[in-house]
């Protein structure tokens, strides 16, 4: 893998008249934790839907692991399978069992045989602490533990960079924790993430760098360090301010 | 007022039953060896209104999602094809569509060098498949677009294809929800089977005209004919509840 994982040139994007991300430039290193963070509407989960193609930018580069996201059926197909997605709202397969959601995809789109695909999915369901409810269906567990799910079916695909949008803005209060720990022992191990958060606990503790996003463009970016004790701009300010007070 | 006149329907069965001047059930009395040789020749029937009521309803069923997926297609050329197909198809009655199926089909493949000809059952098969297919790919785009984009998304996300996705992600959602209407269809097909008796199909319908023909008794027969479409709605709605009860206990798990 490249010294450089993500790359973001000048990237623009428009829903219709409306115009998401303006000029955004961003870079993350293999290895590198990275937190976005801004009020809603700032397009901070638009960035990471760019970088696995779920949305399409028109303007501007982004590379992953060097490749160029084009509209080149192949280099979507190489970059998707080189970035794990984690969903606000899980998405886990209610069809599926927990084991099935989690071999679904290196099965079918792999190849893998079913023997390896199931053993590997039991370790990822040992490192998110659930290797219990393999054979229960996502409707009969918790908001935390499908999360915790939906992070271990990501694992399977033993991707080079995960990325999280909001992954605990669905979640009760008492349940965030037990996913932040599963995405702070993520971070330890040396993964490369991207991750939209409001929880600046997990921000200050693991990231390597903050993005600050408003209105489609970052504003402010930095070690978590002067991030929060130092914020250069007002809007920043104003925001840390805001969520840091309760 | 309403409730006088279902009162009234049971009476004049009863009625009907003791002065043999106006009812003449003895035709399908199944206790008379004449009533059961009638009752025989109705039933009969049975297997041919089955038969492409069943062939029929898979065909719909698998052209309807044919029909239905360049529907829910981003590009405007394939929404196009299946806004045209829809519209086209559902729009015909199903009485001119069969006419055009059995008398005008052969000679649209005869234009091409084809010898194909369409006896009644294949006809009638062809006709009642083509005319709900339209009806099952609107079913089954409202199921698939009812299933919350983020499936999709989560599917893309780990590697499926376009084919995968649906196959293993968002058909089989799909298909749970549609249950209820796609046993609508198919009660409307073997309803709809009746007129494959117009080209001379021996399915129960036409059993029962040529009975009445030779017996002059259409109250009779007629009313056992809709009793015999009773059953094997009442059937059909039995086994879709079977199978619904199945399948929904899946996803509450």
């Amino acid at each position: 893998m490249s010294e450089t994982a993500i790359e973001m040139v000048d990237v623009n994007k428009w829903f219709g008249t409306f115009h998401v991300l303006k000029d955004i430039n961003l870079s993350v290193k293999t290895g590198e934790r990275v937190v976005i963070c801004g009020p809603s509407g700032s397009g901070k989960s638009t960035v990471v839907r760019c970088i696995n193609r779920l949305e399409e930018h028109q303007k501007g580069v982004i590379r992953v692991d060097g490749v160029e996201l084009t509209n080149d059926p192949k280099s979507v197909a190489a970059i998707r399978s080189d970035v794990g997605m984690v969903f606000q709202q899980f998405n886990l397969f209610p069809h599926l069992t927990v084991l099935e959601n989690l071999t679904l995809g290196p099965i079918k789109a792999r190849g893998m045989a079913k023997a390896e695909a199931v053993s590997r999915a039991m370790h990822y369901l040992n490192r998110v602490h659930i290797p219990d409810q393999a054979h229960k269906r996502p409707g009969q567990l918790s908001g935390g533990q499908q999360q915790r799910v939906a992070i271990a079916r990501s694992l399977c695909m033993e991707p080079k960079v995960l990325l999280f949008d909001e992954p605990t803005s669905a979640l009760d209060p008492e349940m965030i924790s037990e996913v932040l720990d599963v995405m702070v022992a993520l971070a330890d191990e040396g993964m490369t993430m991207i991750v939209v958060t409001h929880e600046m606990g997990f921000a200050r503790k693991v990231a390597d760098n903050m993005i600050f996003m408003d209105e489609g463009q970052v504003v402010e970016t930095g070690p978590p360090e002067t991030f929060f004790d130092a914020p250069r701009s007002a809007r920043c300010q104003q925001f840390l301010s805001q969520i840091l007070e309760h | 007022m309403r409730r006088a006149i279902l009162l009234l329907i049971p009476l004049l069965v009863l009625s009907g039953c003791s002065s043999s001047s106006t009812w003449g059930w003895y035709v399908i009395n199944p206790m008379t060896e004449s009533g059961w040789i009638n009752v025989r020749f109705l039933i009969s029937g049975m297997g041919d209104t089955i038969l492409i009521s069943v062939i029929a309803a898979v065909i719909s069923i698998v052209l309807g999602l044919i029909v239905a997926l360049p529907g829910l297609a981003k590009s405007r050329g394939w929404r196009l094809v299946n806004r045209v197909y829809v519209e086209l198809v559902r729009s015909i009655p199903l009485l001119p569509m069969l006419f055009w199926v059995f008398y005008g089909l052969p000679i649209v493949f005869r234009e091409f060098g084809m010898n194909v000809p369409i006896d009644p059952f294949w006809g009638a098969i062809i006709t009642l498949a083509l005319s709900d297919s339209a009806f099952t790919a609107e079913i089954y785009r409202a199921g698939i677009q009812s299933i919350a984009k983020g499936q999709t998304e989560a599917a893309q996300t780990i590697g499926l294809n376009y084919v995968q996705t649906m196959r293993y992600v968002i058909l089989p959602q799909a298909i749970r929800r549609i249950l209820p209407p796609l046993a609508n269809q198919f009660i409307y097909i073997v309803k709809m089977s009746a007129f494959a008796s117009v080209i001379g199909m021996q399915e129960l319908t036409r059993r029962a005209n040529e009975l009445v023909v030779t017996e002059y008794r259409p109250l009779e027969i007629y009313s056992l004919l809709v009793l015999e479409y009773l059953v094997l709605v009442l059937i059909i709605s039995a086994g879709v509840r079977w199978l619904e009860r199945r399948m929904g206990s899946d996803e509450r798990g």
